[in-house]
C-alpha cells in the first residue's frame, strides 16, 4: 500500500528524531507499518482516532497484551488486529545488545516491529500483533528468558531506578527488590485477582528518578537512619571552589529542615536528628556529603493520577525498614500480602489503594494492615474536634463500654436521665 | 486460524529478566561501591567507584516509538564502542555506557550525525525527554495524538535539550486523555473535553452494575431505560467531561475534533529533594488541538521555560521557582491570563486558597 501521509511528513523536519521518518524507512519491510502510518494520518486529518479497545488473554494468562481493533480495518486490513504485548524490562532497563536484539527481532518476525523503549509503567512495548502472533511472540520470548507484563485489575510491571548498579546515592538494591518483588509475585502479574490495579515503583533515595510517589500505589525509596556521611575536608574543599556565598545560598538556605549551617572555618555542622533525607544538600555537594551507612527503605502508600478522587501522592506508611537479607526481603512481602489482603477484602470495584484510604480513612487502614499509628505518617495532627474515642464511647451496638472515662464514674444526672429514657 | 486454546503454550511465570547479564562489567564489578559523579558536559556523565574505575553515560533522546531496525542501530553503535552495553530512563533516553574516555567524542558523533541522529544531553539542569503516551498511533481514548506532538514540541527545545541552561531539571510530558498516563511533570500538556459524553445506547451492553456507574468520580450517570433498551444517562449539569466513562465504555463518547481543547499545567515534581512532591497546577488552558505542530502548544511552553530560566534560582524546579514568586507574578511573567477555572473547586479547595493577608502590591 503505498503510503499517503502528507501531514505526517511535515513531522520529518526539525532537529529531534522522527519516528515518521523511522516507520516510513521500515514500512518497507512491514507493510502493517506503511498502513499505520496512513491511518495515523487520518486521525491527523480528522483530530480522531480509530482504535477500538479489548481485552485479549494469552492462555494461561490475564494480562499482558493490550487489544486494540481498528476501526478502519476495512481499508487498512493488516491494522484489524494490532495488539500491544508488554514484556518485563530487565530492572533498571540495563541491556545487552544480544538481548534487546532478541526482542526486535521477536517483535519483527511475529508483529509489525515497532517497539516502545519504554512505556509509562516500565514495559517494554511491542506493537502490531494478531491474536494468534501475540501468543507466538510470547512464546518466542519466554523461550529465551522474557516474561510478558500485567494489565487490568493485577499487579503491574514493576519499574526501578539504576541504583547501586551506577548511582552512589542509591540506599538500597532496587535492581535485586524489584526482581524479588517481580518473580515472587508473578503470579498476580500475569492473572488479574485484584480489585484495581497495583503498582511498585522503587528508588535508591529520595530522588525518585523512578518517578514512584505519583506514580505507583507502592513507592519503594531509599534512606537511611542515624547520621549522614560528611566529609569536612572535601565540604571545606568546596566551599573553597564555590566561595561562602554560593554554599549558604544554594546548600544552607535550601535544606528544608534548615539542619545544617557552614561554620566559620568553613566545615558544615549538621544536625542530624533534623534531617529529613530529602538529598538536597548531597545532590550539590556530592563528593563530601553522603547518605549514612545504615540505609534501608521508607515505604509510601497510594500514589496515582486523577481519577477518581484527583492526584495523590504516596502516603508515609513505613518510615524506616532495612531491606538487605533474605528475612528483610521476607518481612517486605508479608506486609505487602497484608495490604492487598485488607484492600481486596474491602475495596470497591476500581478502587485504587489510595483512594481505598481516603474513602475508610488512614487510621482505619492502618488497623487493617496491623500498622501502629506513628506522627511521621501526618504533617500535624488533626484540627476537627469531632472525634468519636472507641475506646472512651459507650458500644454502639449496646454492650459494655471497653473502659469507663473518669467523668462519667460521677454518674451526672445526665445519664440517669439517659438511662431512664431507654 | 487456530484457536490460541490449541497452541502449544503453557502458563510459565518466569518473573523480571536476569540484570546481571544485562550490566556493563565495569557496573556489574562496581555495583553499589560508586563513590561519585560528575557532569562531564551536556549529556555526559562519568560515575567513579570506589576503587578510581570509571564508566561514562552518553545520554541521548530517542523518540521513544521505534522500528527494530531503528533498535538495530542502537544496538549496533553499543557494540562498537559500549561493548555491547546500554539503558534506557524512564523518559525515553538511551544511555551509552562507555569505559574508555577516548571512545567518548566519536560515540557522539556517531549518534549524533550517523544513522541514528539522536540529539546528546537531557542531563543535569537541561530539558529532559518528554514522557508521552500512546496517543492516535495505539490507544483507544485520544483526543490528540503523543509521539507526533512530542517531536513537534522537541524541536522547539532540542537547543534546551542539548544544553544545561536551565536553573534545575525540566522534567515535561504529554498526555492525550485526562487519564494523563504520563503523569507529573514540571509542565505537562494535557487534553480537555468540553461536553459530556455522547451515548450511543442502541450500542449500550449494560452489564449488571454497569461500571460506567461506578466509575463517574461526580454521579453524573445513572441507569435509565431508553427507547425501551437498559441504558444509562448523564445528568449534564454534574458532569465535568473528564472522559473517565469514556475509557469504560465505548458506547459513551466524549471527545470531539472541533472542540477539544489543551491546557497545560505546571509546578509537579516527584523528587523530595527540598521540598516534598508536588502535583501541577493550571497554568494555561483553551489551546488548540492542531496537528501535525501543535505550535500554541510549542510556545506556551517556550514562554514558560523562558520566563523560568529568566526568573528561577539554581537548583529550583519549576514549581519551587513559582512558589517563590508566587502565583500572581508567573501569570505576570508568562503572561497567561488567571481566569476563575484557575480557581480549585475539589475536595481540596479550602487549603488552596490564600488564608492570610500575604499578597504582593
Ligand atoms: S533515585 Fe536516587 S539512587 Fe536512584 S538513580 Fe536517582 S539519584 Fe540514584
Ligand atoms: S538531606 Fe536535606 S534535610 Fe538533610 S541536611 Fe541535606 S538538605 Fe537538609
Ligand atoms: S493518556 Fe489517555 S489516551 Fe493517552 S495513552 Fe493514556 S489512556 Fe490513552
Ligand atoms: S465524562 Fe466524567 S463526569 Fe461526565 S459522565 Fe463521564 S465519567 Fe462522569
Amino acid at each position: 500500500m503505498a503510503l499517503n501521509t502528507p501531514l505526517l511528513d511535515q513531522l520529518e523536519s526539525g532537529g529531534w528524531p522522527s519516528f515518521v521518518t523511522d516507520l516510513k524507512a521500515y514500512s518497507n519491510k512491514r507493510p502493517q507499518v506503511g498502513q499505520l502510518l496512513n491511518q495515523l494520518n487520518e486521525s491527523y486529518e480528522n483530530r480522531w482516532n480509530y482504535w477500538i479497545g479489548t481485552v485479549l488473554n494469552v492462555p494461561g494468562y490475564g494480562g499482558g497484551v493490550i487489544a486494540r481493533l481498528s476501526q478502519k480495518a476495512d481499508k487498512y486490513p493488516d491494522l484489524a488486529q494490532f495488539h500491544t504485548v508488554r514484556i518485563i524490562e530487565p530492572p533498571g532497563w540495563v541491556y545487552n545488545t544480544s538481548k534487546l536484539r532478541e526482542l526486535a527481532d521477536a517483535s519483527e518476525k511475529h508483529g509489525a516491529g515497532i517497539l516502545q523503549l519504554h512505556g509509562m509503567s516500565g514495559d517494554v512495548l511491542l506493537l502490531g500483533f494478531d491474536n494468534d502472533q501475540s501468543m507466538s511472540v510470547a512464546e518466542e520470548l519466554m523461550e529465551k528468558g522474557w516474561d510478558i507484563g500485567g494489565s487490568g485489575g493485577a499487579l503491574r510491571t514493576l519499574q526501578c531506578c539504576v541504583g547501586q548498579a551506577r548511582c552512589e546515592m542509591a540506599c538500597y538494591d532496587t535492581m535485586k527488590v524489584t526482581k524479588h518483588l517481580t518473580d515472587t509475585f508473578i503470579h498476580y502479574l500475569h492473572r488479574p485477582e485484584f480489585v484495581y490495579k497495583f503498582k511498585f515503583k522503587l528508588s535508591g533515595c529520595a530522588n525518585d528518578c523512578a518517578n514512584a510517589m505519583m506514580r505507583s500505589d507502592m513507592p519503594i525509596i531509599g534512606t537511611w537512619r542515624g547520621e549522614m556521611q560528611v566529609n569536612q575536608g572535601k565540604v571545606k574543599e568546596y566551599v573553597k571552589a564555590k566561595g561562602r556565598a554560593y554554599v549558604i545560598d544554594n546548600v544552607i538556605t535550601r535544606c528544608p529542615t534548615k539542619c545544617i549551617s557552614l561554620k566559620d572555618d568553613d566545615t558544615l555542622a549538621v544536625e542530624h536528628q533534623d534531617c529529613v533525607r530529602c538529598m538536597h544538600c548531597i545532590n550539590v555537594m556530592h563528593k563530601a556529603l553522603k547518605p549514612g551507612k545504615d540505609k534501608g527503605v521508607t515505604i509510601c502508600m497510594g500514589g496515582k493520577r486523577t481519577l477518581k478522587i484527583g492526584d495523590t501522592i504516596g502516603i508515609m506508611i513505613v518510615p524506616f525498614m532495612k531491606l538487605e537479607t533474605d528475612e528483610d526481603l521476607d518481612k517486605l512481602t508479608e506486609f505487602v500480602e497484608r495490604v492487598w489482603e485488607f484492600w481486596n477484602d474491602n475495596g470497591m470495584d476500581h478502587e485504587r489503594v489510595g483512594e481505598f484510604i481516603a474513602r475508610v480513612g488512614l487510621s482505619t487502614f492502618l488497623a487493617g494492615i496491623g500498622i501502629e499509628p506513628d506522627a511521621r505518617m501526618v504533617m500535624r495532627p488533626r484540627s476537627s474536634p469531632y472525634i468519636k474515642f472507641e475506646e472512651l464511647a459507650p458500644s454502639r451496638f449496646g454492650g459494655e463500654q471497653t473502659k469507663m472515662p473518669p467523668v462519667w464514674n460521677k454518674e451526672p444526672e445526665t445519664t440517669e436521665a439517659a438511662q431512664a429514657q431507654r | 486460524m487456530t484457536d490460541m486454546s490449541e497452541t502449544k503454550m503453557a502458563p510459565r511465570d518466569q518473573g523480571a529478566p536476569d540484570y546481571k547479564i544485562n550490566l556493563h562489567p565495569v557496573m556489574l564489578k562496581n555495583y553499589g561501591k560508586w563513590d561519585y559523579h560528575e557532569r562531564v558536559r551536556p549529556g555526559v556523565l562519568v560515575h567513579v567507584a570506589e576503587n578510581g574505575e570509571k564508566i561514562w553515560t552518553i545520554r541521548a533522546g530517542s523518540p521513544r516509538t521505534l522500528s527494530a531496525d531503528k533498535v538495530r542501530e542502537i544496538c549496533a553503535v553499543a557494540d562498537k564502542y559500549c561493548k555491547g552495553y546500554l539503558r534506557f530512563t524512564t523518559r525515553a533516553n538511551v544511555e551509552f555506557l562507555v569505559d574508555d574516555e577516548s571512545l567518548i567524542q566519536p560515540l557522539i558523533d556517531e549518534v549524533e550525525k550517523g544513522s541514528l541522529k539522536f540529539p546528546v544531553g537531557g542531563t543535569g539542569p537541561s530539558v529532559s525527554n518528554v514522557a508521552h503516551t500512546q496517543g492516535w498511533m495505539h490507544c483507544n481514548l485520544p483526543g490528540s495524538d503523543a509521539a507526533g506532538s512530542v517531536k513537534a514540541l522537541l524541536d522547539e527545545l532540542i537547543e534546551d535539550f542539548k544544553s544545561e541552561r536551565m536553573p534545575n531539571r525540566v522534567h515535561i510530558s504529554s498526555s492525550c486523555c485526562q487519564i494523563n498516563c504520563s503523569s507529573h511533570a514540571d509542565i505537562s500538556v494535557i487534553v480537555q473535553h468540553h461536553h459530556p459524553p455522547r451515548i450511543n445506547h442502541s450500542n449500550m451492553q449494560i452489564c449488571e452494575l454497569p461500571k460506567v456507574v461506578a466509575i463517574c468520580p461526580v454521579a453524573a450517570i445513572r441507569p435509565a431505560v431508553v427507547n425501551g433498551h437498559e441504558s444509562v444517562e448523564v445528568v449534564k449539569e454534574k458532569c465535568m467531561y473528564c472522559g473517565a466513562c469514556h475509557g469504560q465504555c465505548p458506547s459513551m463518547e466524549i471527545r470531539d475534533a472541533e472542540t477539544d481543547t489543551l491546557s497545560i499545567w505546571v509546578g509537579g515534581k516527584t523528587s523530595n529533594a527540598r521540598t516534598p512532591p508536588t502535583l501541577m497546577k493550571l497554568a494555561v488552558w483553551g489551546l488548540p488541538n492542531n496537528p501535525p505542530r501543535w505550535p500554541e502548544v510549542g510556545q506556551a511552553v517556550r514562554t514558560i521555560l523562558d520566563a523560568y530560566r529568566k526568573g528561577g534560582k539554581a537548583y529550583e524546579r519549576v514549581g519551587e521557582w513559582i512558589e517563590r514568586i508566587g502565583w500572581q507574578r508567573f501569570f505576570e511573567v508568562t503572561g497567561f491570563p488567571f481566569t476563575r477555572y484557575h480557581i480549585e473547586d475539589s475536595s481540596d479547595a479550602l487549603l488552596t486558597f490564600n488564608r492570610s493577608t500575604m499578597v504582593r502590591i
